[in-house]
């Protein structure tokens, strides 16, 4: 069902002030905001004002689309997979590759936004958080190609397990900083980006890699992303004429099921936001903040949060690094309160079911993030109809979980 | 008095009619432990302390640096609540300790425990004001107008990259005194002070008549001396926590810090004669003219 509101607008009609999202305060409905030292508003005023002009700046597109198809190879194929569909023998499915982009993943979509932004506002030198590394890579990788300074804060319990993604940043030539304090994980990373850009923040531009943190990040980084579903509407056109009847894609912070499901918005195609259900969600070992959490505020957002009775942010949990966030961006739990988008979780052995039967179907080894949401289909193809299409969001490959598969299937 | 008038306002206005600068101590609840606390809130409050900013431990503090992230992560093991600070500080009001107590904590805690039922509760408990680093005022005024409502005082930060319009909008909504961020970063303990201070603390007074306290890294007597002659006042958080650290759960040497930050601040007359009255430091019978005398306040609220 579409909302009252994303009716008015699809039907043409100007949408009142209090009910366009964000607002001017970076607000959709109750989430959102700027919860940050003050230190940071005149920089997020900054970048609010930067990022209007950009959007709009011919000359800042260009230079971006060129990056995007000349660099980090877009656009990237929507996939018929004929096996995994002959498979459930119902709805037509399809894959949004965000796996071959330069780096792997859908995460330089955004990095190279925001980079090219950094330069715009004259910044000499970019600071990121990142948990798995793949955030980390795709931020020094845009900055190496823009010239840019690259610090990587990384917590110390994520830096011992995804050592190789450290080596990579480190050879790219940027600073992996390790973050001893709290969790030792990205909550702690993120604070600690957050603290040095208070910090440097004259000098420096925070190049935030999800559709979390204070406003405009994540309104920037969904428009950086948004190309994935703009390229992933228009070839399903191309390919069957209408609009697709499912969308599908993992949420941790939410950026790439962002990206893909905003510019479907305003369609009736369904939607489903898969979150990490850990070892279950009636566990407390899980990350499947939208299904398990409550409203609190985190990284400078308010949102929904995992949290405990007296609102200290608990841990989250899941055998893919990237979903394993206690939190999610403030549009997606907007998206969940109105019911656009409906939200389900899957267990890490769902998953890892997922990533090998992908594999053995159609040669193509999902990251265990996206895992997830191909581990959905089990559940959503059986009520589906054959003459319907279902658009998965690939949103990275699977070669830095080969450790992780390995250990968890004992291949 | 108005019974409206909480011992933040009353301390502030006293020390303007006096000319007298103001003593700000920042420490955690619950580090190392509750036990120390108690303690602490007795010795400063008989130190020369003027204010006392009571940090409650969050899990994620952004805007701290290391010293006051571990004091945190260590109160955190003791399970510290919202109930818990309220019950520490009611029960030293009970015990006749009289500065002004500000509940010092990120925005989120006091969501979960609701506006309301926070700003009632800490007041009639004898909080004084209200510092959420976390939270600039126009987020979320429902929040501020309940802290307000129940008679608590508001202190927002001012940081060096505030613009004039920012300045002029935080003035106007906090109440009592401004915090003022001496620098770019988290709170921690630093050799200096940022350039540029003296000009925007003159930028600041364009906008508001309130004192100016000084915080973030003023790390020694001799800082908080030369911060003083700039501002009205300064916050010393990180040195005290490391004094507490190093003190393993005593008290004696927090509380000479204190006295020597009073000492800095107020200058050699500075303690309070009623605490000290009999003992060989006490300015009165050094022959010198305390410029306060803080009588006990009594609790309006109750």
């Amino acid at each position: 069902m579409l909302s009252s509101v994303l009716l008015l607008k699809s039907k043409g009609v100007t949408a009142l002030p209090a009910k366009t999202v964000p607002d001017k305060k970076g607000y959709f409905g109750s989430y959102g905001g700027r919860f940050v030292p003050e230190t940071l508003i005149s920089a997020l005023d900054r970048l609010t004002d930067a990022y209007k002009t950009v959007r709009r700046d011919s000359k800042f597109k260009r230079e971006l689309a060129g990056y995007l198809t000349d660099y980090a190879g877009r656009p990237t194929p929507l996939y018929f997979a004929g096996n995994l569909t002959r498979r459930y023998g119902r709805a037509r499915i399809f894959l949004k590759r965000e796996d071959l982009l330069h780096t792997g993943a859908h995460k330089i979509n955004n990095t190279l936004g925001q980079a090219l932004l950094a330069q715009f506002l004259g910044k000499k030198k970019v600071i990121a958080e990142t948990g798995a590394g793949q955030h980390g890579v795709a931020t020094a990788t845009a900055a190496r190609v823009l010239n840019l300074e690259c610090d990587v804060y990384m917590g110390d319990e994520d830096i011992r397990r995804q050592a190789l993604n450290v080596y990579k940043m480190q050879i790219l030539g940027a600073r992996v900083i390790p973050v001893h304090s709290g969790s030792k994980t990205l909550k702690d990373a993120t604070n600690e980006a957050i603290r040095a850009w208070v910090t440097h923040v004259d000098t420096s531009y925070y190049l935030l890699g999800s559709t979390v943190g204070p406003h405009p990040y994540p309104v920037m980084v969904r428009d950086f992303q948004s190309v994935i579903g703009v390229e992933a509407r228009k070839q399903h056109r191309e390919k069957t004429g209408r609009e697709p009847d499912y969308l599908v894609a993992c949420v941790g912070g939410g950026s790439n099921s962002m990206g893909l499901f905003y510019p479907f918005l305003k369609t009736r195609s369904k939607m489903f936001g898969v979150e990490a259900a850990g070892s279950g969600i009636h566990t407390r070992r899980h990350a499947a903040t939208i299904t398990k959490g409550t409203n609190g505020v985190l990284h400078g957002m308010k949102s929904i949060v995992l949290q405990d009775r007296v609102g200290q942010i608990q841990l989250a949990h899941s055998i893919s690094a990237g979903l394993d966030y206690p939190s999610v961006g403030p549009e997606h739990a907007y998206l969940s309160k109105t019911g656009r988008v409906e939200y389900v979780a899957i267990t890490d052995k769902e998953a890892l079911v997922a990533f090998r039967r992908l594999t053995l179907e159609e040669g193509i080894m999902p990251a265990l993030e996206p895992a997830h949401a191909l581990a959905y289909l089990e559940k959503l193809m059986p009520r589906t109809k054959k003459n319907e299409t279902v658009i998965v969001g690939l949103s990275g490959r699977g070669d830095k979980d080969i450790d992780t598969v390995r250990h968890a299937l004992k291949l | 008095m108005p019974s409206n008038s909480n011992r933040l306002t009353q301390k502030i206005r006293q020390a303007r009619r006096e000319g007298r600068k103001l003593l700000c101590a920042y420490i955690t609840l619950g580090f190392p432990n509750l036990s120390t606390t108690e303690k602490l809130l007795a010795g400063l409050d008989r130190a020369g302390v003027d204010i006392l900013e009571l940090g409650f431990p969050f899990s994620d503090p952004l805007a701290d640096g290391p010293t006051i992230q571990a004091a945190s992560e260590r109160a955190l093991k003791h399970s510290i609540t919202i109930d818990i600070a309220r019950s520490i500080v009611a029960k030293a009001r009970k015990r006749g300790v009289a500065m002004p107590i500000i509940f010092f904590s990120y925005v989120n805690p006091i969501l979960q425990y609701g506006p309301k039922r926070f700003a009632k509760g800490i007041r009639r408990d004898g909080f004084d004001g209200v510092i959420i680093p976390d939270l600039p005022p126009d987020e979320d005024p429902a929040l501020v107008d309940a802290i307000q409502r129940a008679g608590l005082s508001f202190v927002n930060l001012v940081a060096p990259t505030s613009s004039n319009e920012r300045m002029k909008f935080l003035a106007r909504k906090s109440k009592d005194f401004i915090y003022y961020v001496s620098r770019r970063g988290v709170t921690g303990e630093r050799k200096q002070f940022e350039q540029g201070m003296d000009r925007n603390i003159r930028r600041l007074r364009k906008f508001s008549r309130n004192p100016i306290l000084i915080g973030f890294g003023v790390s020694s007597p001799e800082q908080a001396k030369s911060a003083s002659r700039v501002g009205d006042g300064v916050v010393v958080g990180s040195a005290f926590i490391s004094a507490i650290r190093q003190a393993k759960g005593g008290t004696a040497s927090v509380v000479k810090l204190a006295q020597k930050f009073s000492r800095a601040v107020h200058g050699r007359a500075s303690l309070r004669a009623p605490d000290c009255v009999g003992r060989a430091s006490c300015p009165a019978i050094r022959g010198e003219t305390p410029r306060l005398l803080v009588a006990p306040v009594a609790n309006s609220s109750q």
